[in-house]
């Protein structure tokens, strides 16, 4: 019979998972500092900037109750505002994610001499203030401008008209198309293009099986936000688009005049479709954005 | 993965058709409207350029008053950026995402939306209109309006430069500090802050332009009292308005020639910043290789 | 400086990393916390240290109940598992930190950074920065850093888990003569078993959130209380037996177990180290009838110091590993080749009787 050096009697039995103890529980203080001020600054700043303000300009539009609510935002004038504001947004959005995505590709892939300085340049409108390129665009694009006087005589008006609405918008929105599609250009895998082109794929062939699915959600993104920046946007506008009420007023534009005449009825409740629209975009954007970084996973 | 960068797939012509496209959209859009500010502005000589921008004492007082605003609204939206950065990377609690969307929300909103927000809050005919009056303090139509708004319409750009940051580099660092004995603020002085510098100083670079050029908000609470509440941008509207493109531009290059430096600043920064988040991530891949010996040193 | 842990428990949202841990750690103790990942090891210790509140439960330092007491507070030293030096300062100012922070004299912070650098081997290294350590010297940065505010106790967190085999070995060797040297009392964690004997002078082995076992590394290899600790440390065979009257049995092989002496029959486990199993050649083993397994080689591997025998027993479909020193397996008079016939005795066993309603 073998000796045994040592046996031990252990009773595998469930461990006291069942038997919880309900002791006292505590709570306690957090081991990071700082977390009552930075709350408090930060709500202070949150409520009293953005919630506050936001609340009361919706509350206030909302006591008009939904007939007069719609009757103040729902005048012709507005409706033309909206249809301007909307619809030049959405053209000069899809402009910047098409000519964005050229750039960006040029950018990402393409090494020449001015690289740097390119993808420089491609931030200026972030920089410039929208006023400074609103003037200058209807500096630019009058009879006497630099591209105007061989534009107007072909009969392309850039100022005071729709298409000036659309230059500016354009010029705003650029940047972000660009930089949400570059970073995305720069981390393709360029093994599968070169799997592609190995199996006889044209370049052509590869730029649409390959490369634009993989790039899509970011362009997508891009003009989601490129659509958000354009709809919001004043400064510019003001100085190129002449303001002609239902030709070329847009929404802002709109909200002012009438704050300007003291009907704070109509501006409020055209602010608050405003409002909801840029929100709702706001949303789409983020959850476009979840989507674009699990997908990156 | 990122590989290294070449032109492999263009043929010659084909990548350089491509260039000459991209350079040109950036070039109708961008640079030649930034070169026809300054060629505008001192089409008539430097000479008439200063006296557009010194001489006239209404342009005058509109860049002491863009000077004034912005610069506050800057530093106040430094501080709640730096408290809601800290307050949202290192901690958790409810609510904290539906905080984070909140700090978004002023960059969807249009500036103009926001400035009327202001003005029925603290307009003559706003909730605390008759409570201001009464008080005779102006906010609408004076500087803290302008301040509000700016701020408002900033709010943003620290914060988000900050919460990336402090999220990559971890809580590690502060905890080291706090068992070595540190309390909050040498926690913060001495090691928070060395490391978000870079950061911090992009987030303000950015948040100083956009405050500088803001048009719409300040435009609503302001009045637009041409020698009192007018700032640069809304300055450049006026001289528009009145048909005095010279001036008017000379106001724009300025402000042109300010979002320029921010470019080269902003360039800079981001090289520093660029270079930290690569030793960041060869620090942690460094270790992260290490660990695989350590597994397989575990339990034989 | 003692530290008494009662009754521990805390949860991260549904998952409980401790569950009503008790644990003293004498004065002058090199304590080592060792269990897979999960085991709530960093836990405890980051309890211990402050950077974790216990959701029960409390601690007491020589007596005063510490439980709520703030980190900062605790006079502890704490060494992080990716050092967490402070990456904007010079190791020089790393080290003196927290002297700065309790606004010691300049003087005095210079003479104790300089002393304790020296003590870590790295004098002259001050102004570097710790990106330009190597990780083996980061860790060193971290321990006088953790070092220079004279703690109670010293905390390390998995300290050589992110280095190099050889630098391990080194440091682990150096952190020993360092804490016989200043005989500070000292917790580490770690999930590899060879470290933990190495170093400590008590083993804790944690799994689940409890303490499997503590006691000297002798203590807990030799004598393993549960089947997790047998299992753990070491490589193990594990069978399926019986015991009855005294005696468990493994393939026939009875081994004496005057635990159970009752004559029903009841399933067991029965544990086989493999350096604690012999192999020879079937004809050697002839007259010790019952004691020895017919078994057939199926693999045979060169470890080092150590060849490992894997055998199939005749009858079984189960895998028996067999760890012989490799000048033995020379000495053997067997053919050590897949397929040559052996005999394997136990000689040691440990049997573990599973409770009747535990469903294995």
């Amino acid at each position: 019979m073998i000796a045994l050096a040592d046996t031990a009697v252990f009773a595998l039995g469930p461990t006291g998972r069942g038997a919880a103890s309900v002791g006292r529980r505590r709570s306690h203080a957090t081991v990071l500092p700082g977390f009552g001020t930075s709350a408090a600054i930060t709500s202070l700043v949150v409520l009293s900037l953005i919630v506050f303000p936001l609340a009361v300009l919706v509350l206030r539009a909302a006591s008009l109750g939904p007939a007069g609510f719609l009757a103040a935002a729902w005048t012709p004038r507005a409706r033309a505002a909206y249809a301007v504001s909307l619809s030049a947004s959405v053209i000069a959005a899809a402009v910047s994610s098409l000519l964005g995505l050229l750039v960006a590709w040029v950018l990402a892939r393409v090494s020449f001499p001015g690289r740097r300085i390119l993808d420089a340049l491609v931030d200026v409108p972030l920089a410039l203030p929208t006023a400074v390129a609103g003037l200058v665009y209807s500096a630019l694009y009058v009879k006497k401008g630099w591209l105007g006087q061989w534009l107007v005589p072909l009969g392309i008006q850039g100022a005071y008209s729709y298409l000036g609405i659309v230059l500016v918008l354009v010029f705003v929105s650029l940047p972000f198309a660009i930089r949400v599609v570059q970073p995305v250009i720069e981390s393709l895998d360029r093994d599968t293009e070169e799997a592609a082109r190995i199996l006889g794929a044209s370049r052509v062939q590869t730029f649409l099986r390959v490369v634009l699915p993989a790039i899509l959600p970011a362009v997508v993104t891009g003009f989601a936000l490129a659509l958000a920046r354009a709809l919001g946007e004043y400064g510019s506008v003001v100085f190129i688009s002449g303001n002609m009420p239902f030709k070329t007023e847009i929404a802002p534009v709109l909200i002012v005049a009438r704050l300007e005449e003291f009907a704070y009825a109509e501006a409020t409740t055209v602010a608050v479709l405003l409002l909801a629209m840029s929100l709702s975009l706001l949303v789409i954007v983020n959850t476009l954005q979840q989507r674009l970084a699990r997908n990156a996973q | 993965m990122a590989h290294a960068r070449s032109s492999t797939n263009h043929s010659q012509p084909l990548a350089a058709l491509l260039v000459a496209a991209a350079v040109g959209v950036v070039g109708l859009l961008i640079v030649v409207p930034l070169v026809s500010v300054f060629y505008e502005a001192f089409a008539r000589g430097p000479g008439a350029w200063w006296a557009a921008l010194a001489h006239d004492p209404d342009t005058r007082h509109a860049i002491w008053l863009s000077l004034t605003v912005a610069p506050v609204a800057v530093a106040i939206n430094t501080v709640f950026g730096i408290a809601a950065a800290w307050l949202v990377a290192r901690f958790h609690f409810p609510g904290r995402s539906l905080l984070i969307s909140f700090f978004d929300v002023p960059f969807s909103v249009s500036p103009v939306v926001a400035g009327l927000a202001l003005v029925l809050i603290f307009g003559r005919q706003g909730l605390l209109g008759p409570a201001l009056a009464w008080l005779d303090w102006k906010i609408i139509f004076a500087w803290p309006g302008l301040v509000l708004a700016t701020t408002f319409v900033t709010l943003p750009l620290v914060v988000r430069e900050l919460i990336p940051v402090m999220e990559a580099i971890g809580p590690e660092e502060e905890m080291a500090a706090v068992s070595l004995g540190a309390s909050g603020w040498q926690v913060f002085w001495r090691v928070t802050l060395p490391n978000i510098r870079w950061a911090l100083l992009h987030g303000i670079v950015l948040a100083n332009a956009r405050a500088m050029g803001e048009f719409g908000a300040v435009y609503v609470v302001s009045g637009h009292i041409a020698g009192a509440t007018d700032t640069m941008p809304l300055r450049v509207e006026k001289l528009f308005q009145e048909y005095r493109q010279p001036a008017s531009m000379a106001v724009a290059s300025v402000l042109a020639g300010l979002a320029l430096v921010t470019l080269v600043a902003k360039f800079v920064i981001e090289r520093r910043l660029e270079a930290e988040s690569r030793d960041l991530e060869a620090n942690r891949s460094q270790t992260d290789s290490l660990d695989h010996t350590k597994v397989e040193g575990a339990v034989a | 400086m003692s530290i008494h842990v009662r009754e521990i428990s805390k949860s991260f949202g549904s998952f409980k990393a401790l569950d009503g841990v008790s644990l003293d750690v004498p004065e002058g103790t090199l304590l080592a916390l060792l269990g897979p990942s999960g085991s709530g090891k960093t836990t405890l210790l980051r309890i211990i240290a402050g950077l974790e509140f216990a959701d029960e439960g409390s601690i007491e330092e020589d007596g005063a109940d510490i439980t709520e007491r703030h980190a900062r507070d605790r006079e502890v030293g704490f060494v992080f598992q990716h050092y967490a030096l402070f990456r904007h300062m010079s190791v020089f100012e790393n080290v003196a930190f927290g002297l700065r922070v309790r606004k010691v004299p300049q003087a005095e912070v210079h003479a104790k950074v300089e002393e304790l650098l020296r003590l870590v081997r790295l004098e002259g290294l001050g102004g570097r920065k710790p990106a330009q350590l190597s990780g083996g010297q980061r860790q060193r940065v971290a321990l006088a850093r953790a070092l220079a505010i004279r703690p109670k106790i010293l905390l390390l967190d998995e300290p050589f888990g992110a280095l190099d085999a050889k630098v391990r070995v080194e440091l682990r060797q150096w952190l020993r003569r360092l804490h016989d040297e200043i005989g500070m009392t000292s917790v580490f964690v770690t999930h590899d078993q060879e470290e933990a004997f190495e170093l400590a002078d008590t083993v804790v082995v944690m799994n689940h959130g409890k303490i499997e076992q503590q006691g000297t590394p002798d203590e807990v290899f030799d004598h393993p209380a549960t089947p997790f600790v047998m299992d753990f440390l070491g490589n193990v065979n594990v069978y399926h037996g019986r015991v009855e009257n005294g005696r468990a049995f493994w393939h026939g092989i009875p081994i004496d177990y005057p635990e159970y002496p009752h004559a029903q029959a009841r399933e067991a486990r029965v544990y086989l180290r493999p350096h604690e199993l012999e192999i020879a050649p079937p004809a050697a083993v002839a007259n010790r009838l019952g004691t020895s397994l017919p078994a057939s080689i199926l693999r045979v591997t060169r470890t080092g110091s150590i060849t490992r025998v894997t055998c199939k027993p005749h009858g079984s479909e189960q895998e028996l590993q067999v760890d012989v020193p490799t000048e033995v397996a020379h000495r053997l008079q067997i053919n050590l080749e897949p397929g040559t016939h052996v005999a394997i005795t136990p000689r040691k066993a440990r049997v573990f009787v599973p409770d009747p309603e535990y469903v294995i």
